[in-house]
C-alpha cells in the first residue's frame, strides 16, 4: 500500500510518500522531499507568511514527490495531511491542499497528528520495540511512554518548548535561521568553553524553559554590554559561544533528567529521541550517557526524520488507515490543539 | 527506484548494566555491609550502619550524572542535598513525623537520615484490602481501621503543609507506617493481628520537597496523592473524603487550600496543547 503524506505544521512544508510492501517487510521511503520558510535574522517565521509560502508551494512539491517517486495517483492508497497541532494558518493551508488533492483523485483522506506521526516514523527507522520517547521540537516538548492504547504524556515543558527556547535566542544573537537556528546555535556552542551559571527548571517529570531564555538573554545584553566581560574563576573571555554552550548544557540536562525519570517509572531502558531538536549531536550524545549507565540503549534519526517532513505523516496515516482509520471529507479540519494522548492507537498491543 | 530506508545504528546499544559505585563512606568497615534498598532516577538508598553499630540509617546518595557537565552536576547535587537536609531539619523541628537528619556532605552527594522501622502504606493497604477481598467482606463495612488511617494521613500532610512544606511527590509509597511507640499506645493496639493499619504516618523521601505556603502548591500536593490513591488502590478512592477532612482540621488555612483543590481537579495536570 502506498500513501503521500502532507505536512505543514510549522514553517516545512513536507511531502512523503511511503510504502508499506506487506506484514513484517520495512516500510519503504519512495520520496521525502521539503521546503522551509526562513525568516531574516532577528526574526521568527509569522503564521501569514508561512501559510503564503506553504500555498505557493504546495502543487510544485507534490509533482516533484510524484515524479521522485515514480508512481502515478492511481497507486496512492490514501492522502494524509496534519490535523494538529501547530500554527493554524500554515495547518489550513495544507488542509485546503489535502481536500484539493483527495477530491481531484478520489481518495479517502487521513488526518494525522503531528506528534504521533513522529514517534511512528521514529520506531518503524530505528527498530525500537517499546521506547521512552523524548520528543523535542520547536513547538513541543513531551516526555511520552506507549500504555494501553495511548501515548501517554508523562512529562512536559509547563511555558515555552526547548525548540523555541533555542530560536528565540537565536534571535537575540540575530545568528541566522537558515537551515536553523537550533543548528546555527550547536556549531557555536561546539566553540564555547566557559559554563555560566543559568536556572535549572525541573519539577517532578515537567520543566520549564522561559525563565532561562529572560536569563539568558539578560547575559547576551550584559556581553554586548560589555565585549572584555571574563570569567572570574578561569579569567576567560566570554563569548557568545559561551552563552550558547551554556544554554544547551543546562536545557539538555534538564531534558535528560526528566526522561530518566520516566525510565526509571515505567521501566524501560530504550529512549527514542524524535523532533527537530533531537537532531542535535549533543543532546544525543548526553542521552547516550545517561542510557549507558541504565544499561540501555539510544535511538535517534538523522534530520530527515527528525525534522518536521512529509514521510512521517505518510507512515502514521497509512498505519491507521489499515486499521481502517478514516478522515470523512467534512470532518477534515485542522486544529492547533491537538494532545498526544488524545490519539486511540489500535494499531499497536 | 524504490530506497528502502536503513536503520542507523543506535548511538548506544550497551546490554551489560554497570552498577552504580559505592560512595566512598560506605567503603569504610562498619558492623554490617551496606544494603542497597531502593535506586531510583536520581539517587540510591542504602541501609547501613556505618554511623553506629547499634543505629542503622539511611543513607541517601546522589551519584554524579556523566552526562552533565561537572560543574552544574556539582551545583544541582549540591543544591539539592542541602535543600533536602533543611527540610527534614525543619519539619522535624516542628514536631511533623519526618526522619531525623544525622550526617550529610554535600560535596560528596550523600544524606545520612533516621531508618524509620515500618512498611510503606502502599503495601501495608494493598495487604489489608486483599485480605478483605479473601474474607469476603462488603465494601463499605468494617472500614473504621482504614477510615482511621486515611485520618491519620490527612493529619500527617495537614501538619507539614501548616509549617511551610510542600513535599512534591506524595505518593503512598511515600508513605510509611511506624510501629507506635512502646508505651505509647495512643488507645491504638495491634494485638489482634488486624493492625495491619496501625501505626504512626511518616513522611518520607523529600527529594522533590520545597518550601512553600502557596495555597496552589498545597492543593497540587494533595491532588498528586488522590491520583496516586486512584491509580494504586482504587477501591480504597472512596474513602478519599476521611483524610480531606482530617485535612482540613489540621491546620488553620486548611479549608483554603481544599478549595484550591477543587480547581486543581477541574484543571488537572493536563494542558491544552499549543502548537
Amino acid at each position: 500500500m502506498i500513501a503521500i503524506g502532507l505536512e505543514g505544521s510549522a514553517n516545512k512544508l513536507g511531502v512523503g510518500i511511503i510504502s508499506h510492501p506487506g506484514p513484517g517487510k520495512p516500510a519503504q521511503v519512495l520520496s521525502n522531499i521539503r521546503d522551509t520558510f526562513n525568516a531574516p535574522p532577528g526574526e521568527g517565521f509569522l503564521p501569514k507568511d508561512t501559510a503564503k509560502h506553504h500555498r505557493s508551494w504546495f502543487v510544485r512539491l507534490v509533482k516533484q514527490a510524484m515524479i521522485e517517486a515514480k508512481v502515478s495517483t492511481r497507486d496512492i492508497d490514501c492522502i494524509c495531511y496534519t490535523k494538529g497541532p501547530g500554527m493554524g494558518a500554515p495547518l489550513q493551508s495544507v488542509a485546503v491542499g489535502a481536500r484539493m488533492l483527495s477530491l481531484l483523485w478520489e481518495k479517502e483522506l487521513v488526518g494525522v497528528n503531528h506528534c504521533v506521526g513522529h514517534i511512528e516514523m521514529g520506531r518503524e527507522i530505528t527498530g525500537a520495540h517499546n521506547p521512552v520517547v523524548l520528543y523535542v521540537s520547536g513547538g513541543n516538548t513531551q516526555v511520552i511512554a506507549y500504555a494501553e492504547q495511548r501515548y501517554r504524556i508523562f512529562g512536559e515543558a509547563l511555558d515555552i518548548a526547548v525548540g523555541n527556547c533555542l530560536d528565540r535566542f537565536a534571535r537575540t544573537l540575530e545568528i541566522s535561521n537558515d537551515p536553523a537556528p537550533g543548528y546555527n546555535i550547536e556549531q557555536l556552542a561546539k566553540k564555547g568553553k566557559v559554563l555560566l551559571d543559568l536556572p535549572y527548571a525541573v519539577k517532578g517529570m515537567d520543566c520549564s524553559f522561559s525563565g532561562i531564555l529572560a536569563c539568558i538573554d539578560i547575559l547576551a545584553a550584559d556581553l554586548k554590554a560589555n565585549p572584555n566581560w571574563r570569567d572570574p574563576i578561569t579569567n576567560e573571555v566570554i563569548t557568545t559561544a559561551d552563552l550558547c554552550f551554556s544554554l544547551q548544557e543546562t536545557v539538555y540536562a534538564m531534558l535528560v533528567e526528566i526522561t530518566e525519570r520516566a525510565m526509571a517509572h515505567v521501566g524501560s531502558s530504550q529512549v527514542l529521541i524524535v523532533g527537530g531538536v533531537g537532531s542535535n549531536e549533543r543532546l544525543q550524545q548526553m542521552m547516550g550517557l545517561m542510557a549507558r549507565d541504565r544499561g540501555g540503549s539510544v535511538f535517534a534519526t538523522d534530520e530527515r526524520f527528525c525534522i518536521d517532513n512529509g514521510i512521517m505523516i505518510a507512515h502514521a496515516g497509512l498505519v491507521a488507515y489499515k486499521t481502517g482509520f478514516r478522515t470523512p471529507l467534512e470532518e477534515s479540519t485542522c486544529t492547533q490543539r491537538f494532545r498526544t494522548d488524545e490519539v486511540f492507537v489500535n494499531w499497536r498491543d | 527506484m524504490e530506497t528502502p530506508t536503513v536503520p542507523p545504528e543506535p548511538i548506544v546499544s550497551q546490554t551489560s548494566s554497570t552498577p552504580a559505585n559505592l560512595p566512598q563512606i560506605l567503603t569504610y568497615p562498619s558492623k554490617t555491609p551496606p544494603q542497597l534498598i531502593t535506586q531510583g532516577a536520581e539517587a540510591l538508598l542504602y541501609k547501613s550502619t556505618y554511623l553506629l553499630p547499634t543505629l542503622p540509617c539511611a543513607l541517601k546518595y546522589r551519584p554524579s550524572k556523566p552526562y552533565r557537565h561537572p560543574i552544574l552536576d556539582v551545583r544541582l547535587t549540591k543544591h539539592r542535598i542541602l535543600a533536602e537536609a533543611r527540610v527534614l531539619v525543619k519539619c522535624r523541628k516542628e514536631g511533623v513525623p519526618v526522619p531525623a537528619v544525622y550526617a550529610l556532605d554535600e560535596s560528596k552527594g550523600w544524606l545520612c537520615i533516621e531508618w524509620i522501622e515500618g512498611e510503606v502504606v502502599r503495601i501495608r493497604l494493598n495487604e489489608w484490602l486483599r485480605r478483605r477481598k479473601e474474607a469476603g467482606t462488603e465494601e463499605g463495612s468494617e472500614e473504621e481501621e482504614l477510615v482511621d488511617l486515611m485520618g491519620r494521613i490527612g493529619s500527617a500532610v495537614g501538619k507539614m503543609h501548616g509549617v511551610g512544606i510542600v513535599h512534591g511527590d506524595l505518593t503512598t509509597s511515600n508513605l510509611m507506617l511506624r510501629p507506635w511507640a512502646k508505651g505509647v499506645m495512643n488507645g491504638h493496639s495491634s494485638e489482634d493481628g488486624k493492625g495491619i493499619l496501625e501505626g504512626e504516618i511518616v513522611l518520607i523521601d523529600f527529594g522533590l520537597a520545597s518550601q512553600s505556603t502557596a495555597d496552589e502548591d498545597r492543593a497540587v500536593d494533595l491532588y498528586v496523592l488522590e491520583r496516586a490513591f486512584g491509580s494504586t488502590h482504587p477501591r480504597a478512592e472512596s474513602l478519599l473524603k476521611e483524610m480531606l477532612t482530617a485535612y482540613g482540621k489540621s491546620f488553620k488555612g486548611a479549608n483554603v487550600v481544599l478549595k484550591k483543590l477543587e480547581d486543581v481537579r477541574m484543571r488537572g495536570r493536563k494542558r491544552s496543547m499549543l502548537g
